[in-house]
C-alpha cells in the first residue's frame, strides 16, 4: 500500500499535507485556547490577574480563588443540585427510554405503529415557552426539584437510538429465551440490556450532559428559589452581573462577587468556569468511542 | 369444535378456520385481547410513558387556546375572555416583533450558511491527514466544545472578546491591526457575527461526525483508481469524496432549514445585553420579556404559535421539494 503513495506524493500533495496539518493545529489552538486561559486564570493570584497578560500558564500559582467560592453557600448547593439532577435525571431517562425502544424493536408488539409515531410527533411539534409554563404551573412543578426530572423523562430522539441498535440484535435470542418460557420482562432485562451497553453508554452521557449543563429550567421555574439553584445558574448569574454594559435579561442578581471582596470577579467567574467544566472533561474521553457510534446510529435512522 | 365454543378453551389458532364469518371475526377481536394480553409486559413498558409524552409534549398545545382569549391566570378555562385574533393583529402591528423577526432570520441564515459548509469542509480536511494519532487528537478535541454548555461557552467567549486581557483584542493590538481594542459585545453590529462564530466554534466539530461517518462508506477502490489515473488530492476531494457524501449533505441541509425557525435563544440571551438588544432579541426572548415575564401570557403565545406554525411550514415545504427531487422522504 505504501508503494503507490510514496510513488504518487507529488510536490502538490505534499504541500496540501503541511498546509492541512497547520490549518488542523490552528483548529486545535483556537480550541484549546480558552479553556487553557481561563484555567490560568483561576489559578492564579486574584490582584495578579489584574495586571493582565496571562497566558496559559499561571504567573502567581494559587488555590485561593476556589477555596473562596467554596465558601459561597448558593455554589455548594448549586453543586448538589446539579449533581442530583444529573444522577436521578439520567437514571429515569434511560429506564423509559430503554423500554420504550425495546416495545419498539419488538415486531409483533399490536401498539408499535400508534407509539413510534406519537413519539416522533413530539419531536416536531411544541407547545412553545408559556403554555409549558402554565402547565407547569397548574401541575404544581414551579419551586420544585422535580421540574428537572420530570418533563425530560421521555426523549424521542434517544429512544431512536437505542431502538436502532436493538434492531441490529439477533431476534433469534429472543425467540429462543420465548421457547424456554421467559416472559418479555425478564427478556428485556436478561438478554436485551446487557447486550446494549454501548448504546446505553451513549445515551447516558447525552442525558448527563443534557442535565448538567441545564440552566435555563432553574432560571425560569426556579429562580426565586435559591434553595433549588443548579451550578450553571450560579455561574451564568455571576457571568451576567459583571457582564460590560449591565445585564440585559438578569432580573435577581444574586451577586456572588459582591459578597466576596477579597478575590476580583474576574477570578471568581473563571474559577467557577472550570469548577462546571471539569467533570464534563473528566468523563468525556472514556465515553467518546460509545457517542461517535451513538451519533452514527441516530443520524441513519433520522 | 371453534364454531362450537367460540368464548373458551379454543386453542386460538387462525389457521384453523372457522366456517361463519362472524364467528371469525370474533375470534380476531377476540385475539386482540388474547394477544394484548400475553404482550402485557410491554404495554407495562411503554403505556405510562406513552402517557408521560401526552402530558408534557402533548398537553401544551392546548394551551395554545390563550391566543385567542384575554388569558387570566387566576380564572378557570371557561371563565376566560375570548378574543378572537385580537393578539395577533396586536403583534402584527408591534415594531418590536419585526425587529425581533429579522434577527430570528439574520442569526439563523448565517448559521445554517456558515454552520452548514464548515463542519464538511473540516470533515474533508480531516479525512485527509495522514498521521493516525494527530487525526484522533483532533478529533477528540473538536467534539469537546459541543459537551460544554452554552454558559460556559458565553463566558469563554466574552473573555476572549474583553477589552482587558482578551485574547483578539490582544492579538489585534499585537499585530497593529487596530490601535487599541475593540469593544467587541458592546457593539450591536457585531452581535449576529459573535453569535455564529461562537456557534461554529461549539459545534464544528461535533458536526462532522456524521460527515466523517458517510465517507467511511465511500469504495477505497475509487480513490486508488483515481491515484492510478494521477489525480490529485484536491481533484480526490472534490470528485470522489464530496459526492460521496452529497446524499448526507442534502438530507442534513433540508433538515436544517426545517429548523431554521428554531435556532433557540440561550447564546442571544447569555451574549446579549443592554447595549445590543436591537440586535440580541430574537422571537423566543420577545415572548419571554414581553410575554412571560410582563404577565401577558396571551401574547407571548401568540409569539410563540407565529413561530411554530412558520415551522411546520417550512419543514413541510422543504420536505416536500426534497420529496419531488430525489423521491426520498426525510419525514
Amino acid at each position: 500500500m505504501a508503494a503507490p503513495k510514496a510513488f504518487n506524493a507529488t510536490r502538490g500533495d505534499k504541500v496540501f499535507d503541511v498546509v492541512n496539518i497547520i490549518l488542523m493545529s490552528l483548529v486545535l489552538i483556537v480550541t484549546l485556547y480558552p479553556f487553557l486561559n481561563v484555567l490560568a486564570i483561576s489559578l492564579n493570584e486574584s490582584n495578579d490577574t489584574v495586571r493582565g497578560g496571562i497566558t496559559i500558564i499561571p504567573r502567581a500559582f494559587t488555590f485561593e480563588n476556589y477555596q473562596q467560592i467554596f465558601q459561597y453557600e448558593g455554589l455548594i448547593r448549586g453543586l448538589w443540585n446539579s449533581i442530583l439532577r444529573t444522577v436521578i435525571g439520567t437514571v429515569f431517562g434511560l429506564i423509559s427510554a430503554s423500554m420504550l425502544a425495546y416495545t419498539l424493536s419488538r415486531p409483533d408488539f399490536q401498539a408499535r405503529k400508534f407509539t413510534s409515531t406519537f413519539l416522533v410527533v413530539t419531536m416536531y411539534v411544541s407547545g412553545g415557552m408559556i403554555p409549558v409554563y402554565i402547565l407547569f404551573r397548574d401541575l404544581g412543578l414551579l419551586g420544585s426539584f422535580w421540574v428537572y426530572i420530570l418533563p425530560g423523562i421521555v426523549s424521542a430522539f434517544n429512544v431512536i437510538v437505542i431502538r436502532s441498535f436493538m434492531d441490529g440484535l439477533p431476534y433469534a435470542l429472543q425467540e429462543s429465551a420465548k421457547l424456554d418460557g421467559a416472559n418479555d420482562l425478564t427478556i428485556f432485562f436478561r438478554i436485551i440490556l446487557p447486550l446494549c451497553k454501548p448504546v446505553l453508554a451513549t445515551i447516558a452521557l447525552f442525558l448527563a450532559v443534557g442535565q448538567w449543563n441545564s440552566w435555563f429550567d432553574t432560571y425560569l421555574y426556579n429562580g426565586s428559589h435559591p434553595e433549588l439553584t443548579t451550578l450553571q445558574f450560579e455561574l451564568m448569574k455571576v457571568l451576567q452581573s459583571t457582564q460590560q454594559g449591565g445585564s440585559g435579561q438578569m432580573v435577581n442578581a444574586n451577586d456572588m462577587a459582591s459578597k466576596m471582596t477579597q478575590i476580583s470577579p474576574e477570578s471568581i467567574k473563571m474559577a467557577i468556569t472550570i469548577v462546571v467544566t471539569v467533570p464534563i472533561l473528566i468523563v468525556y474521553p472514556f465515553l467518546q468511542r460509545y457517542f461517535v457510534s451513538g451519533m452514527t446510529l441516530g443520524a441513519v435512522k433520522s | 369444535m371453534g364454531t362450537l365454543t367460540p368464548g373458551g378453551n379454543s386453542n386460538n389458532n387462525p389457521g384453523t378456520p372457522a366456517k361463519d364469518p362472524l364467528a371469525g371475526k370474533r375470534f380476531k377481536t377476540q385475539g386482540f385481547w388474547r394477544t394484548a394480553l400475553q404482550q402485557r409486559y410491554l404495554y407495562l413498558m411503554s403505556l405510562p410513558f406513552i402517557i408521560w409524552a401526552f402530558i408534557f409534549s402533548y398537553l401544551p398545545l392546548w394551551g395554545w387556546t390563550m391566543a385567542f382569549q384575554d388569558f387570566k391566570p387566576a380564572k378557570g378555562f371557561f371563565e376566560q375572555k375570548w378574543v378572537g385574533f385580537e393578539h395577533f393583529v396586536e403583534l402584527f402591528s408591534d415594531d418590536r416583533f419585526y425587529l425581533a423577526l429579522r434577527n430570528t432570520l439574520a442569526m439563523s441564515v448565517m448559521g445554517l450558511v456558515v454552520g452548514f459548509v464548515i463542519p464538511i469542509i473540516f470533515a474533508i480536511l480531516l479525512n485527509e491527514l495522514r498521521g493516525m494519532m494527530f487525526k484522533r487528537f483532533v478529533q477528540t478535541v473538536s467534539y469537546l466544545p459541543h459537551f460544554v454548555s452554552w454558559v460556559v461557552v458565553a463566558g469563554l467567549v466574552t473573555k476572549m472578546l474583553s477589552t482587558q486581557g482578551g485574547a483578539i483584542n490582544d492579538l489585534l493590538v499585537g499585530l497593529h491591526i487596530i490601535n487599541e481594542p475593540i469593544q467587541f459585545m458592546a457593539k450591536g453590529e457585531w452581535f449576529w457575527y459573535i453569535v455564529t462564530a461562537s456557534d461554529v466554534w461549539k459545534e464544528m466539530g461535533w458536526n462532522t461526525i456524521i460527515y466523517l461517518a458517510a465517507i467511511t462508506g465511500i469504495d477505497p477502490e475509487l480513490y486508488e483508481a483515481s491515484r492510478v489515473d494521477g489525480a490529485s488530492r484536491y481533484r480526490q476531494m472534490w470528485h470522489i469524496t464530496l459526492p460521496g457524501i452529497r446524499t448526507t449533505i442534502s438530507v442534513l441541509f433540508i433538515m436544517q432549514i426545517g429548523h431554521l425557525m428554531q435556532i433557540g435563544f440561550e447564546k442571544q440571551m447569555l451574549l446579549g445585553n443592554n447595549l445590543v438588544l436591537e440586535y440580541s432579541q430574537v422571537l423566543e426572548l420577545y415572548a419571554l420579556q414581553y410575554g412571560l415575564q410582563m404577565g401577558r401570557f396571551s401574547y407571548g403565545t401568540a409569539i410563540s404559535i407565529f413561530n411554530s406554525v412558520v415551522s411546520v411550514i417550512l419543514l413541510f415545504t422543504v420536505n416536500g421539494i426534497f420529496k419531488k427531487v430525489s423521491k426520498e422522504s426525510i419525514m
